[in-house]
């Protein structure tokens, strides 16, 4: 049953006559222990629509991105939005994650498979929205963008690894994707500069009562 | 100094960490709390770089000053990069402000050693005080710690994070010698016993009914590979020490990289990708798939093979095990086959009961049949022992040549 409400989340118009047969085969059909073979052509096609819904949802808490509307100014409490697009509709099993993790603060996620809110008591949903509606712009997102040029290894390029965990198709909601290409540009040039760089030569040890104990303890373990 | 700017010092500098988890932490969330946060589970990977490295957390460095010269480190002083210092205040801001636009699982924070062990510690426990005790928040926090730091303060540092971990960087004292004058394997051992100890006792007081109690669930530590000669059995021997005496989560093995502030002592080399890899996959190997170090590497072969991964390059070298029947072999029989993964060896298991094995099993289950095929019998397939017993058959596996990478010196 688990599986059946996973795939019934799939956007395959198909999925409902094949979660039937699978039920039928199981009760009507003899096939008790069907479920426990992996390699049955029909085990097998619901368990990749239920691995592609569950691999969405796991996208949906990874890469929805809330930018901050409003905070209240006497309350102090915020208001946060997000868009996000999803090829399946996940957006009421994927929802209860958000709850949990940011239960002090209002938010939407807002997507044209539909739409979710919390305002602190209760999580509602409403039917989804054709366009992005979100403008304000936020400013923690240049930051975030500081962060991400920075974090990056120029000497380490693993593009095709970064494309199957983050499919191009979300990078339009992300706004670190803008920075990918300059990045993956600049990578070679900036590992040859590191290559040409004269070796600094070693400095002396500063005067540091902690270091001279250190320096005794190394020479005590011999 | 503008807090971007000391954002990009303080993130670059902490680039050479490779630990990225944000799994493992107890069930959380922030329902009945005043803020947010929540933890359990597996982690999540919120963006990717072009490195291929998942970015889960906001991994800074308190400050890149510090008085100890590690070689290989960009942050040692020896070194001219430019220093940046943030506060306690501003490290929470940013957390706060990247965890509740979901761009973050939570903080990672280390720190360079400035003044002494127990100074820097006390600065950056203040960090994960402040956002557990001010701002309620239970999101993933993950705190370096010193060896050399009380072990009163690595206990406070373990009751506010998620995971600490302490990096070994080499796996013997010779290297450490040379390349890392401050730094002791004896006392580094020390500390993770230690820590070791207090994991267990948490993990005893949760069990035994204190389910409000919040601490480190586990301790991982790094290695830098080839920045020396230690050798992959240098590196496999101490993982396993690691593994058995200290319950260590995971060690990380970091190919040593070029940085912009390059030392005399240490010239520098591209990094080696490939034997990270191999590495990585022995370590698998030991921890999941039963086998002994002794096993994967020998006394004349301390390095592991490049051109094939350590699972195959031993079932090539133990052909009188082969081939292994899929509907009878026990499960640990099972795990050795090449082109077998821990969960596809559990699935033919469950299989097996009901049905022969057939190729096409392995073909649904996507298994790579090329590389299977002489090393299993089915109920359709048997190999020709000529196959087996050939001198090509390891030709059959080399991959084929590759264009190099970015590298070409």
């Amino acid at each position: 049953m688990d599986l059946a409400q996973t795939v019934s989340y799939h956007n395959n118009p198909n999925r409902w006559a094949l979660l039937y047969r699978i039920l039928w085969r199981i009760t009507h059909g003899g096939e008790r222990h069907l479920m426990a073979i992996a390699t049955d052509a029909d085990i097998t096609n619901a368990r990749i629509m239920e691995k592609s819904v569950r691999r969405e949802i796991h996208k949906m808490h990874a890469f929805v991105r809330f930018r901050l509307i409003e905070t209240d100014p006497q309350s102090g409490r915020e208001r946060y939005a997000a868009w996000f697009e999803p090829d399946h509709y996940i957006v009421e099993p994927g929802s209860t994650f958000f709850k949990k993790r940011f239960a002090n603060m209002d938010w939407s996620i807002l997507t044209p498979k539909g739409c979710a809110h919390w305002n602190g008591k209760a999580l509602m949903f409403t039917p989804g929205i054709a366009k992005n509606p979100i403008e304000n712009p936020d400013h923690i997102e240049t930051a975030w963008l500081t962060y991400y040029r920075s974090i990056f290894n120029p000497a380490r390029l693993k593009i095709k690894m970064m494309q199957t965990e983050m499919p191009k198709r979300y990078w339009k909601n992300l706004p670190e994707a803008e920075l990918i290409e300059e990045l993956i540009e600049s990578s070679k040039p900036r590992v040859n500069q590191m290559l040409e760089e004269e070796l600094r030569p070693v400095k002396p040890r500063p005067k540091n009562a902690y270091l001279d104990r250190l320096e005794k303890m190394s020479e005590e373990e011999e | 100094m503008e807090l971007e700017s000391k954002l990009a010092i303080l993130a670059d500098a902490a680039k050479y960490d490779a630990s990225c988890a944000s799994s493992g932490a107890v069930r959380g969330d922030s329902l009945k709390g005043k803020g947010v946060g929540s933890t359990g589970g597996a982690g999540i990977c919120h963006s990717y770089a072009p490195d291929g490295r998942c970015i889960s957390l906001l991994k800074v460095l308190l400050t890149n000053s510090c008085i100890y010269d590690c070689h290989y480190c960009i942050n040692r002083r020896s070194s001219n990069v430019r220093r940046a210092a943030f506060t306690a205040d501003e490290v929470v801001k940013l957390t706060l402000d990247f965890y509740k636009r979901n761009y973050i699982e939570g903080l990672f924070l280390s720190s360079g050693i400035i003044r002494n062990a127990d100074y820097t510690m006390e600065q950056v426990i203040a960090v994960a005080r402040t956002l557990r005790e001010v701002h309620d928040f239970r999101g993933y926090i993950h705190l370096k710690t010193i060896p050399e730091a009380s072990a009163e303060l690595i206990e406070t540092a373990a009751r506010y994070a998620d995971r600490i971990s302490i990096n070994l960087e080499l796996p013997t004292q010779k290297s450490l010698d040379l390349l890392a004058p401050e730094k002791s394997l004896k006392r580094t051992r020390q500390a993770m016993g230690n820590i070791r100890h207090k994991l267990d006792e948490a993990h005893d007081r949760r069990k035994n009914g204190d389910k409000k109690l919040r601490h480190a669930t586990g301790q991982s530590t790094q290695v830098i590979v080839g920045a020396d000669a230690s050798t992959d059995a240098d590196f496999l021997a101490r993982s396993d020490d690691l593994y058995s005496n200290f319950k260590m989560r995971r060690v990380y093995y970091s190919a040593f990289s070029p940085i912009p502030e390059p030392s005399k002592i240490l010239p520098l080399k591209a990094p080696p990708l490939v034997r990270e890899h191999r590495l990585y996959q022995a370590d698998w190997l030991m921890r999941f798939y039963g086998f002994k170090t002794s096993e994967i590497l020998t006394p004349e072969t301390p390095n592991l093979d490049l051109e094939l991964d350590p699972k195959l390059a031993w079932a090539l070298r133990n052909r009188q095990d082969f081939p292994v029947d899929l509907q009878s072999a026990s499960r640990e029989i099972l795990l050795r086959v090449p082109g077998l993964g821990v969960r596809n060896a559990d699935r033919i298991i469950k299989i097996r009961r009901h049905t022969r094995v057939r190729l096409t099993d392995l073909v649904r289950l996507r298994v790579s049949i090329s590389k299977v095929q002489p090393f299993v019998i089915t109920a359709d397939h048997n190999p020709s022992s000529l196959l087996l017993d050939s001198d090509k058959l390891r030709t059959k596996f080399l991959p084929k040549p590759v264009q190099l990478e970015l590298f070409n010196h």
